[in-house]
């Protein structure tokens, strides 16, 4: 057990998981359904991809969901209503949603305030702030819209690989060669080891926090695009409690909520298999889609207990050390 | 001063460094000098000003006076990560670097060998490797550094420290929770080091280890500079006698008339009582209407011999007795219950709750002792927060004021009364004097005789040995862990404590006073 890391774990359970599916229901196992997989979770995949660097680092970015709600409110009303190219519709929600990550990650740092306070703040303001633009869901028909709809790469076996699937593995890949080859990602690792050590070992403390929060916006405003082109509209109820969903994934996927400790792949496992729990439950076609939240929460459960056995005895030899010698 | 020594340049000179909390003077106009290529311990007992002069040096505090020269120039940092880009590092006993990455990752965080963009892995762990390799590490750098002993994260928060050019090395109890074998290897690349022309400070309370390793001594006490002294030539005793006694001549005079004790009925009673690897198994009897004192230096045990006899430690040996009956000691709890009371040295973070009243902080023990399906009616609370703060002369004379805006005295007053609201048998203080000022001294040590007077039994723990003796009727001595001595009625001196604590130092006991 010990020395076996957390993602790996998660790898295991995803394909034992796969194997009981596909033992039961056949098709599961086609390119057909794990394209389907993909694309129904792309916009959570980009999504938990920010989140892993926030928890990683120590925080938590309870905003993302409502920033994914304003993106798809934002961006049909600019398309539709506003006659703003869907270009420049997306370039201008994505530096507005990196702007609102960088204000709350300012705010955490300069009042050192608790990320959790921060971004539920923000939550708040994103959410508030889609229902001020619209109530009600706008279609969007702009022609890119189906444009991007149809494009999809065919896999061996029937499968589509969608536009959105591909943007959500470029962005995981993305993710996992910054979080784990770059000076950035080594610094996130810092920060969640000790702010205060990361600081007085010269990591520049202040400019990372921003750059972190920044990132998870832009992420959430990349996965709202995605959204809007997942469901061909803006909605400002869309996308309520997947900050949660992300979280969920984050953990599963063998991350530390204490920071310090995770990855992205391991999240992108941890995205799956929630993915593979839906569509479980909509090939049985007779259990609740509520059942997904109650296996996931049971999964959670069980990698939480997990991470606490591996930290206690990652800690045990340490701690008996120190004692014996004091 | 004794400063006739070799014209060595000085490496770092520290002068006139002065520096206050509030009321509380930490620092007085402290000297110190380091010589490139020297191992100079800087020594001081709690309190001394050790840790205040390292972080005024460093730039972590403000000073309020002085100056810091490096290699001839004056230097300011404000903060670590400028000390150390000055080249001032310091490797504290809690070693700050981070166990979650890697080795490679912890010695070149923030300055990895790049290319496009991307940290080039493989040359930093060649790069970690070569650098561990010169202080005789040969360790996977890849692996995450909490898998790692002490000693090692040690040794690689020295080499990162050495790496970016550091040209003086303070090292902050580096010893405390190494063995035998590891200290060597840390002496090994501390020697190494100085060969090199790195001027370290070495701020230990081992003793022996200063004398294995260091060139020159510095001691401090109270926030002042006692004296500096090349190693060779100071015996122990005389070393012990900088860092806790005053002078002799004063003291001696000072202690009060030994009172009868042996009539006194037994308050409680410890046979071979001890933990393993906590305090050597000790015999204590403590009898009503007597003050015993605790002496030793820094680390000899004193403190674990309090939590032992209240409870908050448990012992795996020996046999607790209150008043003739056996009890088990498993808590804290175990202790108030059987009617003692502790007063532990760090105040501010043990004892008191700063943001509550005076009257809360009072009534706290006696609540907790009634439990919670009992509570004092706010009258009743009134009136003992009344008694005691007349009785103890706590000032501001305001139940209603958080104790947190009392001063250091007052503080220790209202912990004291604490206790004294459980009506105890056994009171244990630790270093119940320590940061408060003079006139409050005097005043918590006549509270002590009071108290003893009512028939209190009384364990007190200070490091101002001439205010044990002025107190106390009996002294118990000890000295790495274990109590090596107990000094009764007319042996109760500050010379014969010393000559106890030093006795362990071979020929050099007691040469010193004769």
């Amino acid at each position: 057990m010990k020395g076996l890391p957390p993602v790996l774990i998660t790898a295991i359970v995803l394909v034992a998981g796969f194997a009981l599916c596909a033992m039961q229901f056949p098709n599961i196992a086609s390119t057909r359904v794990v394209g389907n997989l993909l694309t129904d979770n792309a916009f959570l995949g980009i999504v938990a991809t920010g989140m892993t660097f926030v928890i990683i680092s120590g925080g938590i970015d309870l905003s993302v969901g409502s920033v994914i709600g304003f993106t798809t409110v934002f961006v049909a009303l600019a398309i539709e209503r506003w006659g703003v190219p869907p270009l420049v519709a997306f370039v201008a929600i994505l530096a507005l949603s990196a702007a609102f990550g960088a204000a709350m990650g300012a705010v955490i740092h300069v009042f050192d305030l608790p990320p959790f306070i921060v971004t539920l703040a923000g939550m708040f303001l994103a959410r508030g702030a889609s229902f001020l633009l619209s109530t009600e869901s706008v279609p969007i028909t702009a022609p890119i819209y189906s444009t991007v709809s149809d494009f999809a790469l065919r896999m061996p076996g029937g499968g589509r690989l969608t536009a959105i699937a591909i943007i959500m593995l470029v962005i995981v890949i993305g993710g996992a060669l910054l979080l784990h080859l770059t000076r950035f990602g080594a610094n996130v690792y810092a920060l969640g080891g000790s702010r205060t050590t990361a600081s007085l070992m010269g990591v520049a403390v202040g400019k990372m926090t921003i750059k972190i929060y920044m990132l998870s916006s832009l992420l959430a405003g990349i996965a709202g695009i995605v959204f809007s082109f997942y469901t061909s509209a803006g909605y400002s109820l869309s996308a309520v409690g997947v900050e949660l969903d992300s979280i969920a994934a984050v953990v599963i996927g063998g991350t530390l909520l204490t920071g310090g400790q995770g990855s992205v792949i391991g999240t992108f496992l941890g995205v799956l298999i929630q993915g593979l729990i839906q569509t479980y439950i909509n090939f049985d076609g007779t259990l609740s889609s509520w059942w997904t939240k109650i296996a996931t929460g049971v999964l959670l459960f069980a990698f939480i207990a997990l991470q606490q056995g591996l930290v206690a005895l990652a800690r045990r030899p340490v701690a008996k050390r120190v004692g014996a010698a004091s | 001063m004794e400063n006739s020594l070799d014209p060595a340049l000085p490496l770092l000179e520290v002068r006139g460094i002065s520096k206050s909390f509030g009321a509380v003077r930490a620092l007085q106009e402290v000297d110190f000098t380091l010589r490139a290529g020297e191992i100079h311990a800087l020594l001081g007992e709690n309190g001394a000003g050790k840790s205040t002069l390292i972080k005024v040096v460093t730039g972590v505090f403000a000073r309020d006076a002085g100056i810091v020269r490096l290699g001839g120039e004056e230097v300011a940092p404000r903060s670590a990560k400028a000390a150390l880009q000055a080249g001032i590092a310091t490797v504290y006993q809690e070693v700050n670097l981070l166990p979650n990455l890697s080795v490679a990752q912890n010695l070149f965080l923030d300055r990895q060998p790049m290319r496009f963009g991307i940290v080039r892995e493989g040359e930093m762990r060649r790069r970690a490797t070569a650098l561990l390799a010169d202080f005789g590490l040969d360790i996977d750098v890849a692996a995450p550094l909490g898998n790692y002993s002490v000693a090692i994260q040690h040794v690689t928060a020295i080499a990162r420290a050495v790496d970016l050019s550091a040209r003086v090395l303070i090292l902050d109890e580096p010893t405390a929770s190494l063995d035998r074998h590891e200290v060597e290897i840390l002496f090994g690349i501390m020697r190494k080091l100085a060969g090199r022309g790195i001027g370290i400070v070495f701020v230990s309370h081992f003793l022996d280890q200063v004398y294995e390793i260091s060139d020159r001594i510095t001691a401090l006490r109270n926030g002042r500079l006692v004296g500096e002294r090349e190693t060779a030539s100071l015996p122990r005793l005389e070393l012990i006698r900088m860092m806790l006694g005053r002078e002799l001549a004063e003291t001696t005079s000072a202690r009060a008339a030994t009172r009868e004790h042996q009539a006194r009925e037994v308050c409680a009673s410890f046979e071979n009582y001890g933990k393993a690897g906590y305090v050597a198994p000790f015999s204590l009897e403590l009898r009503h209407g007597e003050v015993v004192g605790l002496a030793g230096l820094l680390g000899s045990g004193r403190t674990e011999t309090a939590r032992l006899v209240f409870g908050a430690e448990r012992a795996d040996r020996g046999q607790a007795r209150v008043e003739g009956a056996a009890v088990r000691l498993q808590s804290p709890r175990d202790g108030v219950r059987h009617g003692f009371g502790y007063c532990p040295e760090e105040r501010k973070t043990d004892g008191i709750v700063a943001e509550l009243s005076v009257r809360e902080n009072i009534v706290l023990a006696l609540q907790a002792k009634r439990g919670l399906h009992r509570p004092l009616s706010r009258r009743e609370q009134d009136e003992i927060a009344r008694r005691y703060i007349k009785m103890l002369d706590i000032r501001p004379p305001d139940p209603e004021r958080p104790v947190g805006l009392l001063s250091g005295g007052n503080q220790q007053k209202v912990l004291l009364a604490r206790w004294l609201a459980t009506s105890p048998r056994l009171l244990v203080l630790d270093e119940p004097t320590r940061g408060i000022d003079v006139g409050a001294h005097a005043e918590i040590i006549r509270l002590i005789r009071e108290l003893c007077d009512d028939g209190l039994s009384l364990l007190v723990i200070s490091s101002e040995l001439d205010e044990i003796v002025t107190y106390s009727d009996r002294v118990v001595v000890l000295r790495d862990r274990a109590h090596v001595e107990e000094l009764a009625g007319e042996a109760i001196d500050v010379g014969n404590i010393l000559a106890a604590i030093a006795a362990d130092g071979g020929g050099a006991a007691h040469e010193g006073h004769a």
